[in-house]
């Protein structure tokens, strides 16, 4: 138990986690190997009881009424062999005038067959504020699915953020599938950036749904995938509420034979609300790249910038 | 007094595209740490000029070398020749989002130094601390970007700049200033090849060369190529100046 421990410390490190974190008492963390809780440590006014069932876990999350958390809650995740499954199931409830930042590192350095499973219900009460942000690091081999899928609410004059990221390793397959209800006057902010390539393959869905009068949205994609790998992302922004104010926003860049497909659904339901949407894929643009040559970088060097940029 | 080196020199170069030439029989010598500027109307083929001397992949003439330093340079790539020390600031410079300010202009710095990414940005008037983590992308205004990418050139330190209209888009106040940057570039020892339409801006060279339907029609001191250019170019050494009609309205 000591030794997975260390491992996945050790790979959290890798993902560019600060372990020192895990020492920290200020700071609530949970650290999960397959479906052994292998440390955990709570803050006042956080809630988070997880139970070990046979394929992963489960975890109840409850932030009680009026607290505002100073430091992010740190989440470890993974599996260090080379074969395994994890399911992780959440049940976040986020109560009212309440506040809270997640940072989740989800680490498979060895993955040869692994399956990543995340199955999450949130709800976020009145005037709160939900951030995750979910940094994959999967190692070289390709051989894993990450498949998350989140049903999220939001009560009114509330903010939500997620932020997903994969660049470091091989993507595998990865099939995310997020839907977000919003309400009065709150907002959501949605946003993933993943690099495929070798025979990578990307299925990214997520759905905005302003019910509420005065509901923000914005769902962000950036996506780079080289040499065979496919990506595919749906965005769609329903907005059916007086005032509902939408935007999606997609770039996609290509290179070698890989391919890469965007849908931008924009569904408005109501006069009085505006929804956008901006889709862009192709190779990196010449510009940039002549610009960047003209500082004296090589053309891959180039390409490098503006993706890691994008990336960023 | 010694002659200076000659730093570029392009002989005879024509380039066309879809049969219609843009750079006619167009010779011109630069000269080490000067600012030579080159003075023309739109579509005289300044922009043009500036692509071909930067080495843009569409941009290679149909007749004619580049030369720098001596060398042959007419089939080197960009990368090849900014590695050689030529580099050309855009008169509309690429938007790159997720990059900021200090790793744009970091990038084309051989050994990037962080005091002097900072002092290139002030002398384009841009206080360092509201701008270097700022993204180089599209929310900074057309001038803003046009000051970073002098910054940019101006921290490369390379032995020639192509500065293409740098006064474009800038507003009248801030003209001094792109002007002390310029010349400030030349104190640093980089020669400048300054493109521009306006005559009150080149009068800052020490040669103008005037470009006119893609070939060089007339070259000499600032002021006295700059008065001809405001006085109509009459005599035109050009039967065919496609842009004649808009420079008697100029008047």
């Amino acid at each position: 138990m000591q030794q997975d421990y260390q491992q996945m410390l050790q790979a959290y490190a890798t993902a560019e986690g600060n372990p020192l974190i895990f020492r920290d008492s200020r700071i609530a963390h949970l650290v999960v190997h397959k479906n052994k809780v292998l440390g955990s440590h709570l803050v006042a006014g956080l809630e988070l009881v997880p139970t070990e069932e046979e394929e992963g876990i489960s975890l109840k999350l409850r932030l009680i009424k009026n607290t505002r958390l100073e430091y992010p809650v740190h989440l470890c995740f993974g599996i260090i062999p080379e074969e395994g499954q994890q399911v992780i199931r959440i049940q976040a409830d986020i109560e009212d005038n309440a506040s809270i930042k997640i940072i989740a590192h989800c680490v498979f350095p060895n993955a040869v067959r692994i399956i990543h499973k995340m199955d999450a219900q949130i709800k976020i009460g009145d005037n709160s504020s939900y951030e995750y942000n979910e940094v994959h690091f999967h190692g070289n081999n390709g051989g894993i699915s990450v498949l998350p899928k989140a049903r999220i609410s939001l009560g009114k004059k509330s903010h939500l953020v997620t932020n997903f990221s994969l660049l470091n390793g091989r993507v595998g397959l990865f099939d995310l599938d997020y839907d977000t209800v919003v309400g009065e006057d709150s907002s959501l902010e949605m946003s993933a950036k993943i690099y495929g390539f070798a025979d990578d393959v990307i299925k990214l869905k997520e759905v905005g749904r302003l019910i509420g009068r005065n509901a923000r949205g914005v769902i962000k994609s950036r996506i780079a995938v080289k040499e065979r790998a496919q990506s595919e992302v749906i965005n769609e922004m329903i907005a059916d509420a007086p005032d509902a104010r939408g935007h999606v926003d997609c770039i996609e860049i290509i290179q070698g034979n890989a391919t890469a497909k965007a849908v931008p659904i924009v569904d408005v339901r109501n006069e009085f609300a505006q929804v956008t949407h901006e889709a862009a894929i192709g190779r990196v643009d010449k510009k940039q790249i002549e610009t960047l040559m003209a500082r004296g970088l090589d053309e891959e060097q180039a390409i490098d910038v503006v993706i890691s940029g994008m990336l960023k | 007094m010694k002659e200076q080196k000659v730093i570029l020199e392009l002989k005879d170069i024509r380039l066309s595209f879809d049969g219609r030439d843009i750079l006619n029989n167009l010779s011109l010598t630069v000269r080490e740490g000067t600012i030579h500027s080159i003075l023309g109307s739109n579509a005289a083929g300044k922009t043009t000029l500036a692509y071909l001397l930067i080495g843009c992949c569409s941009y290679i003439p149909q007749k004619g070398k580049i030369f720098f330093f001596g060398q042959d340079i007419t089939s080197l790539n960009t990368t090849q020749r900014a590695r050689l020390g030529i580099t050309l600031a855009w008169q509309e410079p690429a938007r790159f989002e997720g990059l900021t300010v200090h790793d744009y202009i970091a990038v084309g710095m051989k050994q990037p130094d962080e005091e002097k990414i900072r002092r290139a940005l002030a002398n384009v008037m841009l206080e360092p601390k509201d701008y270097l983590d700022r993204q180089v992308d599209k929310k900074l205004s057309g001038g803003e970007r046009k000051r970073i990418e002098l910054a940019a050139v101006f921290a490369m330190e390379p032995k020639l700049a192509i500065l293409d209209e740098p006064d474009s888009g800038i507003d009248i106040l801030a003209l001094d200033n792109i002007i002390s940057v310029i010349q400030a570039l030349k104190e640093q020892g980089t020669t400048v090849l300054l493109i521009t339409h306006r005559e009150e801006v080149s009068e800052i060279s020490d040669v103008t060369s005037l470009l006119c339907s893609g070939k060089i029609v007339k070259e000499g001191k600032p002021k006295e190529v700059g008065i001809y250019f405001k006085e109509r170019c009459i005599p035109c050494p050009v039967n065919v100046c496609p842009t004649s009609n808009t420079t008697l309205e100029r008047k």
